[in-house]
């Protein structure tokens, strides 16, 4: 899923100055689940700007609204009359940086603010622990890595590690994070399959240089698409 | 390796590896600013005590003087750079650029490495470029050169000349990795290895027989690293913070067994020992000194080691 964490609270009221009424808009799936962005993290968000903005004199009408995923026009659409009828001078999203930009992209009169940093796309590892499994490049090398990815998880982003760093199988960056070419090395080993990483691995071109436009096969953009 | 009379680079460092003779070689880190100075100052207690000298490209990931200018600084003080790129900031085009404009201008060996991360550095928060990686930049230099046709296939005219160098830590895990990573860097295309410094001798001697094993060290000319311990301090932090760096205990209680004032020469001493052993090793073609902001010592430790004096080939 999308992970993300909440800016710091100083950042997001420089954001908020001088806005007196502010729509807080959270996202009911990835950045709920991992604790950053949902019904839950909206309410406590709004207390606080809430209180603080009173504490300095600058009152604030916050409100908030959390719907199922802001990347999804169908769910936005609910947001339509709460906008209308709300005359606010400002939205804030908790949704990772996909649903913040297309909230912004509908309703483009309004100001728009990032409540939260998107920081990957992760694994759940327990309760609050998030760890970064994808850079969504576009050219899986999983497949030669034993379900590895090194373009995540190696600090330097190798195609033929592990580089001369690698200090008791983790990265010369730090002790706490293991290296992703000895994991790779040790999986490859356990399956008898070193030889996919005795071969060099060519340069490859980055897919990921230019903005993505992804239409699945069989399908094509509707002609009335919204530029 | 048998002896060889054709070059690829012409380099000084190039006709003493391939003529069978025992190489020896320095490095120096260019400046934290302009001053040419520092380099010339460097460069005195160099020349014709080494046959070529590396010049570090960014070390540690601190800003410094670029590289290329001070390989070029070097040649003009009568030394023969080992010009080093890391992939750590430059992207493919960066790299072949400076790989052209570095042979116009004379430099005709290079080291290529993946760097160190910028983490380490003076500007930890930098966006680490690694367009392509050590062995890759590898390969590009050697089609470059022996093709004369940049990464992206299309013909370049003059194709640049450089003895083409990578770096071997024998002793970063796994071990076992370490000699296929070597074998990698030659199918790459390296023609000289420079190793990590090595302190840890036993292990080094295994590795260094497992290379004899694959016919690895029949493909590339070996450099054993070699960097003299100035004092304890020195040993205990290269042990501990260094990553991939083995140090043996064995060595600091050595240092420690001398009185204060013996120490650094100590720390000489072991490192003639391990050249000494190395001029006899199988394998090896030569040492690489690493002697960091010790080059004033340079003189003293050639004449030691008797390595001295260099060959001087035509």
């Amino acid at each position: 899923m999308i992970v993300a964490k909440r800016k710091p609270f100083a950042e997001i009221k420089e954001m908020l100055k001088g806005y007196k009424k502010v729509l807080n808009i959270g996202c009911g799936t990835c950045v709920s689940v991992c604790l950053a962005g949902g019904e839950k993290e909206v309410t406590i968000l709004n207390t606080e700007i809430d209180m603080t903005r009173k504490l300095d004199d600058e009152p604030i009408e916050i409100q908030g609204h959390t719907i199922e995923r802001q990347c999804d026009r169908e769910y936005l659409a609910e947001l339509d009359s709460i906008i209308e009828e709300g005359q606010f001078d400002a939205l804030m999203s908790m949704a990772c940086g996909v649903g913040i930009q297309f909230l912004a992209e509908r309703y483009p009169l309004l100001p728009t603010f990032p409540a939260v940093d998107t920081t990957g796309l992760a694994v759940n590892q327990a309760v609050g622990w998030y760890e970064e499994r994808c850079r969504s490049c576009s050219q899986c090398v999983l497949g030669y890595t034993g379900g590895i990815c090194p373009v995540t998880m190696c600090a330097k982003g190798l195609y033929n590690g592990p580089c001369g760093g690698t200090n008791k199988g983790n990265c010369e960056i730090s002790n706490e994070q293991p290296c992703a070419w000895f994991k790779i090395y040790e999986r490859l080993k356990g399956q008898n399959r070193l030889d996919s990483i005795k071969k060099i691995n060519a340069v490859r071109g980055w897919n990921d240089q230019i903005p993505r436009n992804l239409v699945q096969p069989g399908y094509k953009k509707p002609e009335n698409a919204l530029k | 390796m048998s002896t060889e009379t054709t070059f690829k680079s012409g380099s000084n460092l190039e006709k003493i590896l391939k003529s069978g003779q025992f190489a020896f070689t320095g490095e120096l880190g260019p400046p934290r600013g302009t001053d040419v100075n520092e380099v010339r100052e460097k460069a005195k207690f160099l020349k014709g005590n080494v046959d070529s000298v590396n010049i570090t490209d960014n070390q540690t990931a601190m800003v410094r003087m670029a590289s290329w200018a001070a390989s070029l600084i070097a040649i003009q003080e009568g030394l023969e750079p080992n010009y080093q790129m890391v992939c750590r900031d430059r992207n493919r085009l960066a790299m072949q650029a400076d790989i052209l404009g570095g042979s116009a201008l004379g430099i005709r060996n290079m080291l290529c490495l993946s760097g160190d991360h910028q983490k380490f550095g003076d500007h930890p928060d930098a966006k680490g470029v690694f367009d392509i990686d050590s062995i890759q930049l590898i390969s590009m230099v050697k089609q470059m050169r022996d093709e004369g046709k940049f990464l992206s296939g299309e013909a370049l005219h003059g194709p640049p000349q450089f003895f083409i160098g990578a770096a071997a830590n024998p002793f970063a895990d796994p071990f076992e990795w370490r000699v296929h990573r070597l074998a990698k860097k030659i199918a790459a295309g390296a023609d000289f290895i420079q190793t990590q410094c090595i302190y840890n001798m036993e292990k080094f001697r295994e590795f260094i027989r497992l290379a004899n094993e694959e016919g690895l060290t029949d493909k590339v000319y070996i450099l054993a690293g070699v960097t003299p311990m100035k004092s304890v301090g020195m040993a205990k932090y290269m042990k501990n913070k260094v990553p991939g760096m083995d140090v043996p205990d064995d060595i600091i209680k050595r240092l420690q067994g001398v009185e204060k004032s013996q120490v650094s020469q100590e720390g000489i001493n072991i490192a003639c020992e391990q050249i000494e052993e190395f001029k006899g090793m199988k394998g090896v073609h030569g040492v690489h000194l690493m002697a960091i902001e010790w080059e004033h010592k340079v003189p003293e430790i050639a004449a030691q080691a008797k390595v001295l004096p260099r060959p001087t080939p035509e």
